[in-house]
């Protein structure tokens, strides 16, 4: 059995989501002449967003069950996929217009992929923008079990620790349900401390270091004291970053701890029990990185298997990178899924 | 920080002496005004400096020790820590052995909105380096500050210092306007090879952008640590803007940035610039400009939970990319003696301590 926790459906223009909009927004859209709406992040024709020989012309990268199916579902072997849609719903600076297609993409989700392809569960798109609002769509979508987990990109309008987005938290513990952070941002701020890159390639290398800082936000702000059981999904962050990243957070930890006095475990142990990450990009050269840094992390159940198709990060058949053990991928292909997703837990199986 | 004092390696033993790439000088009570014109004390003392961030005289994030520094290092004369060069002298360079030591001053003069500001604030300190610390003791080498957003500026500072023994870098803060490898800084690249000088990347600088792509973190817990990927972005912009490709002879030192993030940054650099290549046509492939044109200074050390994975991580950066500093007299400084908590080979010590260093900086 495999679980594949990053797969992303192609989500489409807005006309295809209005019959899922009320009659304002229908209206809006249509009357205001507003589509393309994708998002900075992944640029339909850009290389990460979709593997060359998965690319068809003229056709949305993901757009296709079909498609994903024979391409992913069928090749790698996968009994169950968690969608996560990439929308611009997602970074709308409007709290409603983005409440409004994040809530349009989880029904055509519904729709268009669940209900045809029993092996897919799917994310939670929630407009981070309006806190309030994001609860609000947790709550409506939530009976759904084949909703597993609330998505969100990880670059937003403040840092993730604020008590700004606590109501997004507590929804989501209420109902059993982990974050996903996924890559991408909603571009409030430079995508880098140092200002404006001048390539793609760098703001997406730079996303690691801002998953990086949400941890520190989550962390030193309390989340995990208030919310203990609440886990967060890093989706497509890398994961040779993390041990050199423990390893400073605890030094740091060490000598001013003072500060955050409510952060009374370290740091590694907070991370160990409260944080998951998929495994594509994996960012190691070879064979013996891999298996380094499997040690250094040192916490086999942090790794969830994924694909992130139709995202371009390995070539042909290696979808896992080399070096990691028979023990630790059946943990990563069935065990830590199950064990992180409450809601596949009651349905697969 | 915590390393237990079993451990340590006996790195003192390079008899030649060790160098220092990280120690920070500071002005006695009213000390830069001697270098300032009339025009500058005045609009300094009416005006203070025009720094990014809400407060007028201090930075955003509050630090954790009365001048981010040791308690122990605040001079018998009086003053700040960094202020008094015997006070150095005795509790830094004789006790460990220091051959050279590289100033870096951290006192915004490169970060002002006010380029006229900036370029006075940077000649004032440059002066003030050698006078007052170089002259005295020249064990100590100071470090050219330049107005980085006035490229003109910048290039008749360097030109004015460059012949001076007394100076070993140009310094540059790893927070800059615009990332590093963007055209506007080219002419400041073009200087530094023509005049073998390194340029020191030390954390800080300008708060123009946030300090994440998420915005503002609330701690000085968080802050302290997300500064160091200013550093891996300068180290990604000016690779894969092609800077090391125009000026292969540029040398860059990071400076206290830690270093257990470079090889991550090499391999997700590579792996991803073997798919977008075509947007960022550089010559090689990101990680060997890594091993050719940066350098990594220590401080701070991480602490692994196994400490021999430092060596592994020694290993993948290249030995010889590595330069030992000590962050004096701030609270985090790394002792020599303390630091590594794992063996070392002779060779591995002359070239962390002292080799690295005498390729890097140009110590006349």
């Amino acid at each position: 059995m495999t679980i594949d926790c990053d797969i992303h459906p192609g989500v489409p223009d807005i006309h295809a989501l209005l019959p899922y909009m009320n009659d304002f927004w229908q209206e809006s859209f249509i009357a205001r002449g507003l589509d393309g709406f994708d998002m900075m992040s992944y640029p339909l024709n850009a290389p990460i967003t979709c593997r060359p020989d998965w690319r068809v012309k003229g056709e949305r990268p993901g757009a296709s069950l079909d498609r994903m199916r024979s391409q992913a579902l069928d090749t790698f072997g996968i009994d169950t996929a968690i969608c996560n849609p990439l929308t611009g719903g997602q970074v709308a600076v409007s709290e409603s217009m983005g409440a409004a297609i994040c809530s349009a993409v989880n029904d055509w989700v519904r729709e268009h992929w669940l209900d045809k392809e029993p092996r897919l569960r799917a994310s939670i798109v929630v407009p981070a923008q309006a806190p309030l609002l994001a609860a609000e769509e947790i709550d409506r979508c939530a009976g759904d079990t084949r909703f597993v987990q609330v998505l969100m990109p990880v670059a937003c309008e403040m840092m993730l620790g604020r008590s700004y987005y606590w109501p997004i938290w507590e929804a989501a513990s209420r109902h059993g349900m982990p974050i996903g952070i996924h890559a991408g941002s909603m571009h409030r701020y430079a995508p880098t401390s140092t200002g404006w890159t001048s390539h793609h390639l760098h703001d997406y290398v730079a996303h690691s270091q801002t998953f990086e800082d949400q941890l520190l936000s989550l962390i030193s702000n309390g989340v995990f004291n208030k919310f203990p059981s609440l886990k967060f999904v890093l989706l497509e962050s890398g994961v040779t970053w993390l041990p050199g990243f423990i390893w400073r957070a605890v030094k740091t930890w060490r000598g001013v701890r003072a500060e955050v006095p409510w952060v009374n475990r370290s740091p590694a142990d907070i991370i160990r029990d409260n944080i998951r990450l998929t495994i594509q990009p994996f960012d190691a050269p070879d064979r013996d990185a891999v298996e380094r840094i499997v040690e250094q992390i040192d916490a086999d159940h942090m790794l969830l298997f994924a694909s992130d198709y139709p995202h371009w990060q390995f070539e042909g058949d290696a979808i896992i990178p080399p070096g990691l053990s028979a023990d630790l991928q059946q943990k990563m292909r069935v065990d830590n899924p199950l064990e992180t997703y409450s809601h596949l837990k009651e349905t697969v199986q | 920080m915590n390393a237990p004092v079993d451990m340590r390696t006996q790195s003192a033993g390079i008899n030649q002496g060790i160098i220092d790439c990280d120690i920070h000088p500071y002005p006695k009570a009213g000390g830069l005004n001697a270098y300032l014109s009339e025009r500058w004390r005045r609009h300094l003392a009416e005006y203070g400096k025009f720094n990014c961030g809400p407060y007028a005289d201090r930075g955003t994030y509050p630090r954790f020790s009365p001048n981010t520094s040791r308690r122990d290092a605040w001079p018998p004369s009086g003053g700040a820590p960094g202020s008094d060069v015997n006070f150095i002298r005795s509790q830094l360079l004789d006790p460990y052995n220091i051959a050279y030591g590289v100033l870096e001053p951290l006192l915004g003069g490169n970060s002002s909105r006010n380029l006229d500001e900036a370029a006075a604030l940077c000649t004032a300190m440059n002066d003030w380096q050698a006078h007052e610390f170089v002259d005295p003791e020249p064990r100590l080498r100071a470090s050219i500050l330049i107005p980085t957003d006035d490229p003109d500026a910048s290039i008749e500072e360097i030109d004015k210092r460059a012949g001076d023994w007394r100076f070993a870098q140009i310094q540059l803060g790893s927070k800059t306007s615009e990332p590093l490898g963007r055209r506007r800084y080219w002419p400041i690249f073009a200087a530094a090879q023509a005049n073998n000088l390194s340029i020191g990347l030390h954390i800080g600088g300008t708060q123009s952008s946030a300090p994440s792509a998420g915005g503002w973190p609330q701690f000085y817990i968080e802050d302290h640590h997300v500064l160091v990927h200013s550093m891996q972005n300068q180290a990604a912009s000016m690779i894969l803007e092609g800077v090391f490709d125009a000026f292969p002879n540029l040398k860059i030192v990071l400076i206290e940035g830690g270093f257990a993030w470079a090889p991550q940054l090499a391999w997700r650099l590579d792996a991803h610039w073997a798919k977008m290549r075509d947007e960022a046509p550089i010559k090689r492939k990101p990680s060997e400009y890594m091993r050719t044109n940066l350098w990594f200074a220590t401080q701070p050390v991480e602490e692994p939970e196994r400490p021999d994975d430092l060596r592994q991580v020694f290993d993948w950066i290249g030995w010889d990319r590595m330069v030992y500093s000590s962050d004096y007299p701030h609270w985090d400084f790394d002792d020599p003696h303390l630091a590594f908590r794992f063996q070392m080979t002779e060779d591995e010590k002359r070239m962390l301590f002292r080799d690295n260093a005498l390729d890097v900086y140009t110590f006349r």
